[in-house]
């Protein structure tokens, strides 16, 4: 099949953004500022974990040669393929909610669009991980507009977020030469579809908040070529720690 | 009823095994033991979460990292479902997080040691969650009902994190020498605290005899640490640990495995604040719970808008 790659490419791009989002989240282990969201956000970072492990058992699949925990645990820095969003540090709550908020929504029309794919195990996974992302949105958004509408505080927190974390949205819809090939095929399709239904929505909570789009021209892409922030080595090198301390160790 | 009517009355409850349930009588020092201990044993929950959480990032693959994600989850999930139980003796969950802030109410010693390498991970799951299951299964028949309660829920979930816990120890005891190294270690340091869970020996304890009259207690700690160190021992030599003991030595005519003598100095050590990770515990706790109070400021805000808005709309 002549787009054995490209999919392969694809599918890890995929996995690589539930498992980094899913490894930031889990950093709020016992730092959340309630119990009940503590329980939240390890919640929201089991279901991407889960997402995460499917796609790489899929993409283990079309390599033929490498395990899942081999694609999750062992490759480089430049060999990763998720967005930059996902890698960026969890900041303050206002910062966690509102990354997750704009990568939900983002993985909600992603995945719905990928309902018609004509990969059918591709299919399957947008299938159980849309039920999972549509909540995560539900959780977050109702988060932006309680901050937005809260204090003087949350507001302004929830601004700087916004200020900081939109800059790294276009990134999201950017594509190369594995969409091109893949979209022919009919197995993915355009990102440039998504994107209106993307800041439509993005643009109604943040109404409902009483927050606003920031005016910033300023755009930083790089993920999908694997090109990334500081931030995603430093990840990497705590989340891959065993892996790498004991080459060939069973656990 | 007359005071001493009340009391005759509360008394033929646990006479005949019945609950105490929030609404009825109960005496001040019963009310105040039973809030104390499901405090403490809602804080343990939650201070459980962190030397655990100390691992989560580091977790070796796909699937030991949603098992202890999963993992932590039930603790603080417990954590919640404690507090709430607790709540019912008039105490709310603020009050109770500030006495732990205070260092008024305590929570178990155990969770004082660090996590220091993988295998210590298996060791709380299969030791420290192994010694809170025999505890809390005599703890299904505690008079409190709303604990008792609590507890027949709570043990349903941490035999499966005491599997998960023996599981990693069989695993790095059948892998690389590293592998093995790290298990055996995680043993030596694990297994002694792991013992002192259970508290002082019954004559020390001063604790021990009224919440034994209440049926607060139902077993005493020494009855307790033993039945956990008989299916212990055996389950260690099974997949190839020493277990750190020179004396320890099985008795033919009781069945029973005997241990050498406990260090309680280091226990209450540990207990006065001595342990590698006391301060870190509470300051981590303080810290975080500082840091969200402007989240939960905002709820707060929030909620009162809206309400103001729904009763505005309803005039």
């Amino acid at each position: 099949m002549t787009t054995k790659i490209e999919l392969y490419n694809f599918v890890l791009r995929l996995a690589d953004d539930n498992l980094i989002l899913a490894q930031r989240l889990a950093e709020w282990c016992s730092c959340g500022p309630i119990l009940e969201e503590d329980l939240a956000m390890t919640n929201i970072s089991l279901d991407l974990l889960g997402q995460a492990e499917d796609f790489y058992e899929y993409a283990s699949e079309l390599n033929g040669e490498k395990s899942e925990d081999e694609l999750a645990f062992l490759r480089s820095e430049r060999e990763y393929y998720n967005h930059l969003l996902v890698e960026q540090p969890n900041g303050d709550f206002a910062c966690t909610m509102l990354r997750q908020m704009l990568y939900s929504t983002y993985a909600k029309f992603l995945y719905e669009a990928l309902l018609n794919s004509r990969d059918e195990k591709l299919v399957a996974l947008a299938t159980k991980g849309l039920k999972e992302v549509k909540y995560h949105f539900r959780h977050s958004s109702e988060w932006i507009i309680r901050f937005g509408k809260g204090t003087k505080e949350s507001n302004e927190r929830t601004k700087n977020a916004l200020v900081e974390l939109w800059r790294f949205t276009s990134d999201l819809f950017e594509m190369n030469e594995t969409d091109k090939v893949l979209i022919t095929s009919g197995i993915s399709f355009s990102l440039r579809d998504i994107y209106p239904l993307w800041k439509a929505e993005i643009s109604n909570v943040l109404e409902e908040a009483g927050l606003e789009i920031p005016n910033s021209e300023n755009n930083i892409i790089g993920g999908i070529n694997g090109i990334h922030t500081e931030y995603l080595g430093h990840l990497l090198s705590e989340m891959q720690f065993l892996q790498r301390a004991y080459p060939g160790a069973k656990w | 009823m007359t005071e001493e009517e009340k009391l005759n009355h509360f008394n033929s409850l646990i006479e005949r095994d019945e609950k105490i349930e929030p609404k009825d009588w109960m005496p001040e020092a019963y009310r105040k033991t039973v809030l104390r201990q499901m405090t403490q044993h809602a804080h343990s929950e939650v201070i459980g979460m962190q030397p655990e959480g100390n691992w989560v990032l580091r977790a070796p693959t796909l699937r030991a990292k949603k098992i202890l994600l999963a993992k932590i989850q039930d603790e603080g999930g417990h954590g919640l479902y404690l507090y709430s139980a607790a709540e019912t003796l008039g105490m709310d969950r603020s009050e109770m997080i500030e006495q732990l802030h205070e260092g008024k109410a305590k929570y178990s010693h155990i969770f004082n040691y660090p996590t220091l390498n993988w295998a210590d991970i298996g060791a709380i799951g299969w030791l420290v969650d192994g010694a809170a299951i025999v505890n809390q299964v005599s703890l299904q028949r505690t008079s409190y009902g709303p604990y008792a309660r609590a507890m027949v829920r709570i043990c349903k979930e941490e035999s499966f994190h005491q599997r998960q816990g023996y599981e990693i120890m069989a695993t790095m005891m059948n892998g690389t020498t590293a592998q093995k190294d790290m298990a055996q270690d995680a043993m030596n340091r694990w297994w002694w605290p792991s013992l002192m869970m259970f508290g002082p020996s019954d004559k020390d304890s001063w604790h021990t005899q009224e919440s034994m009259h209440w049926k607060i207690k139902r077993a005493s700690n020494d009855d307790l640490r033993q039945k956990f160190i008989d299916k212990t021992v055996d389950q260690a030599y099974v997949i190839g640990l020493t277990v750190p003991d020179k004396d320890l030595k099985f008795n033919e005519t009781t069945k029973h495995w005997e241990i050498g003598d406990i260090n309680w100095d280091e226990f209450w050590n540990v207990v006065k604040g001595n342990g590698l990770c006391n301060h870190k515990r509470i300051s981590h706790h303080i810290q975080y719970h500082n840091e969200g109070k402007w989240v939960r400021q905002a709820v707060m805000s929030y909620s009162e808008k809206m309400n103001a808005i729904q009763t505005a709309a309803s005039i």
